[in-house]
């Protein structure tokens, strides 16, 4: 295991139904990379991934009420 | 909720203060590579977070693996290349790890990092994003026009091309902190290059019943002979808005983004860039930027199954159109009644009719934006 990674146990039946479902679909490597990516669908948060100082957000909101969005 | 972006991070390499008066002393120094629009288009959305998580133009495994697998290297869904060509001449003396600098018209565009030079397939790249090697095929003619070899790298803006239509403008950092401000958790993208007509309408308010808001994103640039204009474009949804739709469920901004009719793996590119605006979920038209009859109605749509982990879910709507017998829009999943009822509604009857200056009748299009059309000069690219 890598070391930034932790083990998550699910059930088997359903790690089953998730391997079967990579089979016929794709798009993930193993269950693994599927739990991962559900997981970050279900609670990122908003901002997740987007890098804004306050300062930054503000100029934003200035520029969008400028323009009548806000 | 708001989406991460594709990739899980929203790229900035936009260059600012300091640092961008750095650049621009140093840019005179630099070996000069002059674009055209296009490609100074796709550095600025590069830069602003459009194509995230890429931050330059594509290098050779990146391309290869978005030309064979529809995705990058590390399996991320991605069906378009985003490269820069350039011919061998005005690479003389250019060496992988070099800056150089992208200009248009003259003006200082961008910094590239050059990471790699490579020559590309430009059949293969035309069978692969095209199905087609027909150089009747719009995307196909622009590919072989291309120049014979391709530059990787990242890239830093220093200054974006001139946008006359920047007022109408946003970047997706601007459309998540606008979501984000008016409390939005599904949003419904619509791309277009059309102005709305009754059928339009009906699809993204059939969309509409269950999102908080939908984000009306015309596809501006690039233009052939008899499309609207896009102020034109802009002037008919402002129309729409104002007399048929609530205060506040609205975003309308253009994406200025290269279109390439590349049918279902457009559908999918178009997808992912409005997953990095912070939708929720994108519409996808049958034959979806389509051209002629390259690509089935439905691919469009099919192509969606192979991508469950693109993050952003597609809503596929039938089209709509008036039935006598229901008596107002609909499409053939609500409705059981026989062609003899039902008239389609024809953008192409819409724009004859707009061109003759005369008024669409209303089931096909609202006279506010009829009227609104007709006070144009001329509405079409000429
Ligand atoms: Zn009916």
């Amino acid at each position: 295991m890598a070391g930034n990674k932790v083990a998550v146990e699910i059930s088997k039946e359903l790690y089953e139904k998730a391997a079967k479902f990579i089979e016929e679909n794709g798009g993930f490597k193993d269950v693994a990379e599927l739990v991962e990516f559900l997981l970050q669908e279900a609670i990122a948060s908003e901002d997740e991934g987007v890098e804004l100082s306050p300062e930054d957000e503000e100029k934003v909101k200035e520029r969008l009420r400028s323009l009548g969005y806000i | 909720m708001v989406p991460r972006p594709h990739g899980g991070r929203l790229v900035n390499r936009v260059l600012e203060g300091r640092r961008r008066e750095l650049f621009l002393s140093e840019a005179k120094e630099l070996p000069r590579l002059e674009v055209n629009i296009e490609r100074a288009i796709d550095a600025e959305d590069l830069a602003k977070g459009v194509f995230s998580p890429l931050d330059g133009f594509m290098g050779r495994e990146d391309y290869l693996s978005v030309l064979e697998e529809m995705r990058l290297q590390n399996g991320l869904p991605w069906t378009i290349p985003i490269i820069l060509d350039a011919g061998r001449d005005e690479l003389t003396g250019v060496r992988e790890g070099d800056d150089i600098l992208l200009s248009y018209g003259g003006i200082p565009i961008a910094v590239l990092t050059v990471e790699e030079i490579y020559s590309w397939d430009k059949k293969l790249h035309a069978q692969r994003v095209f199905k087609t090697t027909d150089p009747n095929h719009p995307g196909v003619e622009a590919t072989y026009a291309r120049k014979e070899l391709l530059v990787g790298g990242r890239i830093e803006l220093i200054n974006p091309p001139p946008n006359p239509l920047e007022r109408y403008t946003l970047w997706p950092i601007e459309t998540r902190v606008l979501f984000k401000e008016k409390g939005w958790r599904s949003i419904v993208a619509f791309q277009t290059r059309n102005v709305p007509h009754m059928g339009h309408e009906y699809v993204q308010k059939a969309a509409l019943t269950f999102a908080d808001g939908i984000l009306i994103h015309p596809l501006s640039g690039w233009k052939k002979r008899g499309d609207y204009r896009d102020e034109v474009i802009i002037a008919a949804y402002e129309a729409l808005a104002r007399h048929y739709y609530p205060e506040g469920v609205i975003v309308l901004s253009v994406l200025r983004m290269n279109m390439n009719y590349a049918g279902p793996r457009e559908a999918i590119h178009h997808a992912i860039v409005r997953k990095n605006f912070g939708a929720t979920h994108f519409i996808v038209g049958r034959d979806h930027a389509g051209v002629g009859d390259y690509y089935g109605p439905y691919e469009a749509w099919e192509i969606f199954k192979e991508f469950p982990d693109l993050g952003i879910t597609p809503l596929f709507v039938r089209e709509a159109y008036y039935c006598k017998k229901c008596g107002g829009m609909v499409n053939e999943k609500i409705c059981p009644h026989s062609g003899e009822h039902r008239v389609k509604i024809s953008g192409t009857r819409i724009r004859e009719m707009l061109k003759r200056g005369e008024l669409p009748p209303p089931h096909m299009m609202r006279p506010e934006v009829s009227k609104v059309i007709l006070e144009f000069d001329n509405p079409f690219v000429e």
